[in-house]
């Protein structure tokens, strides 16, 4: 007898039920994900900058004011924008009773139902005007401001805002490849990723190794070493500035003081060596985390291949070389492409100790510095969209490799 | 390599790089902890080093080194071979404690490596033993050092005072007699810098996060682990994928977003964005677990008559609270941690997070031991709740800090 092909009820019911239970989840990832993602590559083709951000709208502020005994109401009209023009635009203002206008302004209207209606049309880019319309108070001077001021002006018009009109550029990516720079920033993104990666391997392992034995406190020390990792990045990357400051840090003081070099050194602040200095805190900060998946490795692998190796004469090294590392070589790859992965997404830990300076400038940090540090949100987009590129590069041999290892 | 294999050759090179070893690591002690100048020597190390490594392998007896050790380390200052250095201004009894420490480091240590060796030839097996018991010891050394140095300075830097620290910033030695006036840079922070109510709202960001994940996560995980439904593996995957996506991509267009709708400097706005930012990695945890669950359980369950949600609360959630804890636990740090969001969306002082309250401190007006105490303060309670839990703390960082 044939297996049944179509799928039963149960199997209907339960996709279905599958399906509801991922809703929630599935609709507040992609919106805050995926809409994201794509509001990335559409900020990336727009001229917008960080001030565009504000909606362009008329203001209108209203006070009382005297013009030698005449009592005025004075309206101060502008766009908000200087460049931006809006259509339809204008205002309404109701007038309180205790108030009656003398005259009524061009543009304007006062309804039946005592409003003041002004409308001006479509206005341009750094439009100003102003009303000054003579009132006669029904109740004392010194209350009139109050009630006249207590009704605010209700503006209306449109604006075309540039984050949802149709003007697209180039000019971002265009600007970015046209700068030295930018291949000096990919340069010390690979640099930084590459060593901060194998660095942080190369430490986790050995770290590893050393506490593959069972002694007492090793469960102890096991937690200390993750302290770097456990602690708020912001808080270990101060203290890293503080200790290596060069004017008050212990270490400047305490190598001058060996005699290791006359001078105090700005680690933080010179050339080669502040990259060298953000890559060795990647390393400190990151080596407990490959130290953690190779020692749970290592203890998982079966003791009895070591004692059978021993019998046959093996040396410490050999058993090292050829039983240990051929076991581990799967976690470390993989580990090596996540942490790679993940080093060229890291942001906060340059971001706190350099700012980018001192040529410790990554790709990250480039967006921020384009968007927030010269106010042009485009461009940041831009370099966001291009990390985008290399990181979708790197997953699609995260997956053919990873569904080798572990068949995910 | 094959002409090392003497004990006579071995033991005096081991015993040469671990006087070094030790010498260095007595001297930075010393001078962490007094400020004072402090020196190994290369020639007088090497010496001493040599003349132990001799003696060890030859005797391996404890009461032997040690006490030959501390003649070495009286009598070669006199010709000029100390193995240790001092600055004009080290008293005598520094001078005393530090070679004490040298002693003992190298005279109980080398006994150790170097007890299976012999003054004839070696057995590789047994030569390579001495060098891993060396490197284990030296290993031990560093990553201690590495990983204590910035916490110590850390916490000791917090307790002193600008002036101390501009006079010497190496000495970390405490004037107990200030007595409460030391903690005075704590006072500073939680009277005048309001960090009782940033660590409350710290606390409360955080609390809320790993609530709202897993009341999204865990239907969710369960559904891709239990279910067979068509898309089933594409959104396995593309949970690790949108994982994989850098938050500062992510931050810009939310700072966009949220600067247009008026959630940017809200406490509601990070809530809202912080549960997304760890909800993948809660997805991916849970499912992996989920998944190692016997389904049998749960079939018997749903034979007896259960309906489905009733077998999820009834036998599943319980089974899986191991699980659910080292999740909590993970969440609850990555929320605690985040500075990214909270330094790009919030800027009123009064609703500050912890780590954007010492963001704030970090200023050429502040002085240096209130950020470092900000820093503390917001050190310690993530980290003592990692040693109180360290079991399903750890188990969390292995399941989900393919992120990091």
């Amino acid at each position: 007898m044939e297996p049944p092909k179509s799928r039963g009820k149960l199997a209907v019911r339960d996709a279905r039920f599958a399906w509801l239970m991922l809703l929630p989840t599935v609709i507040i990832v992609s919106l805050v994900v995926i809409l994201p993602l794509f509001a990335i590559f559409w900020i990336s083709v727009k001229p917008i900058e960080l001030g565009d951000l504000r909606p362009t709208t008329l203001l209108v502020r209203e006070n009382v004011r005297t013009n030698g005994d005449v009592f005025e109401v004075e309206y101060r009209i502008r766009n908000s924008s200087q460049e931006a023009p809006i259509t339809e635009a204008g205002f309404s203002d109701s007038i309180p009773p205790e108030i009656t206008l003398q005259e009524i302004p061009e543009n304007c209207k006062l309804t039946s139902n005592a409003i003041l209606e002004c409308d001006f049309g479509d206005v341009e880019g750094g439009f100003r005007d102003r009303y000054r319309i003579p009132v006669i108070f029904n109740v004392a001077p010194e209350r009139a401001e109050e009630i006249a001021e207590e009704s605010q002006p209700k503006v209306r018009g449109d604006a075309d805002s540039i984050l949802t009109n149709s003007e697209f550029t180039l000019e971002n990516f265009a600007k970015l490849f046209d700068q030295k720079e930018f291949f000096t920033v990919l340069w010390t993104t690979l640099f930084y990723t590459f060593f901060g990666t194998i660095g942080a391997l190369v430490f986790g392992l050995f770290a590893a190794l050393l506490l593959n034995t069972s002694f007492r406190g090793q469960g102890i020390l096991r937690g200390f070493f993750l302290f770097p990792y456990v602690a708020p990045v912001i808080a270990v990357a101060f203290t890293w500035i503080t200790l290596l400051d060069p004017f008050s840090g212990s270490i400047n003081t305490l190598i001058v003081q060996m005699g290791l070099t006359e001078e105090s050194i700005n680690f933080f602040g010179q050339k080669p060596l502040a990259l060298i200095m953000v890559t060795l805190f990647e390393v400190w900060r990151y080596f407990p985390l490959s130290f953690l998946f190779i020692l749970a490795r290592m203890q998982a692998i079966d003791y009895d291949i070591y004692e059978a190796a021993d019998m046959d004469g093996a040396s410490p090294f050999q058993q090292f070389w050829y039983l240990s590392i051929p076991q581990l070589l799967g976690i470390l790859s993989i580990l090596f492409l996540l942490r790679f992965i993940w080093t060229f997404n890291k942001f906060d830990d340059i971001f706190l100790l350099t700012g980018g300076n001192a040529g410790t400038r990554t790709l990250t940090v480039n967006v921020y510095e384009q968007a927030f540090g010269i106010s042009n949100i485009g461009a940041g987009a831009a370099v966001a969209v291009i990390i985008m590129l290399f990181l979708f590069m790197f997953s699609l041999l995260f997956f053919r490799f990873i569904s080798q290892e572990e068949g995910l | 390599m094959r002409h090392l294999y003497y004990g006579y050759i071995t033991g005096p090179i081991i015993g040469i790089l671990w006087t070094l070893v030790v010498g260095t690591s007595v001297s930075i002690l010393m001078a962490f902890a007094t400020g004072g100048a402090y020196l190994p020597t290369i020639w007088g190390s090497a010496l001493v080093g040599l003349i132990l490594g001799l003696l060890t392998v030859r005797l391996k007896n404890l009461t032997i080194i040690i006490p030959t050790a501390f003649i070495l380390a009286i009598l070669l200052p006199f010709i000029g071979l100390g193995p240790l250095a001092y600055g004009d201004s080290i008293p005598l009894s520094m001078q005393a404690i530090s070679s004490l420490f040298f002693c003992l480091g190298t005279g109980w240590a080398l006994v150790k490596y170097l007890e299976d060796s012999r003054w004839g030839q070696l057995t590789r097996h047994e030569f390579e033993d001495c060098v891993i018991k060396f490197l284990t010891g030296s290993g031990m050394v560093f990553f201690t050092a590495i990983v204590l140095i910035p916490f110590y300075v850390m916490v000791m830097t917090s307790l002193k005072s600008q002036q101390e620290l501009l006079i010497n910033p190496l000495d970390f030695s405490l004037d107990l007699d200030k007595g409460w006036g030391l903690l005075r840079s704590y006072f500073e922070l939680f009277n005048e810098f309001n960090f009782g109510s940033y660590m409350i709202t710290s606390f409360i960001v955080s609390v809320t996060t790993v609530i709202i994940t897993l009341l999204f996560s865990v239907p969710g995980a369960y559904a891709i682990a239990r279910f067979k439904f068509a898309g089933q593996g594409a959104l396995s995957r593309s949970i690790l994928l949108i994982y994989m996506v850098p938050m500062i991509v992510l931050a810009l267009p939310i700072y966009v977003v949220f600067s247009t709708t008026g959630l940017r400097n809200t406490i509601l706005g990070i809530i809202l964005i912080y549960p997304v930012t760890t909800i993948p990695v809660a997805l991916y945890m849970l499912q992996g677990y989920f998944r190692g669950l016997p389904a049998e359980v749960e079939e018997a369950g749903l034979m007896d008559g259960l309906s489905r949600l009733v077998v999820i609360w009834k036998i599943t959630l319980p089974l899986s609270l191991p699980a659910m804890a080292s999740v909590s636990l993970y969440v609850f740090m990555i929320a605690w941690n985040e500075f990214l969001l909270a330094f790009m969306l919030l800027d009123d002082p009064k609703i500050f997070t912890l780590t954007r309250g010492v963001a704030m401190l970090n200023s050429s007006e502040i002085p240096r031991q209130h950020l470092m105490a900000g820093a503390v303060v917001s050190t310690v309670p993530i980290i003592t709740i990692f040693m109180a839990l360290e079991r399903f703390m750890t188990r969390g960082l292995t399941a989900g800090s393919v992120k990091g």
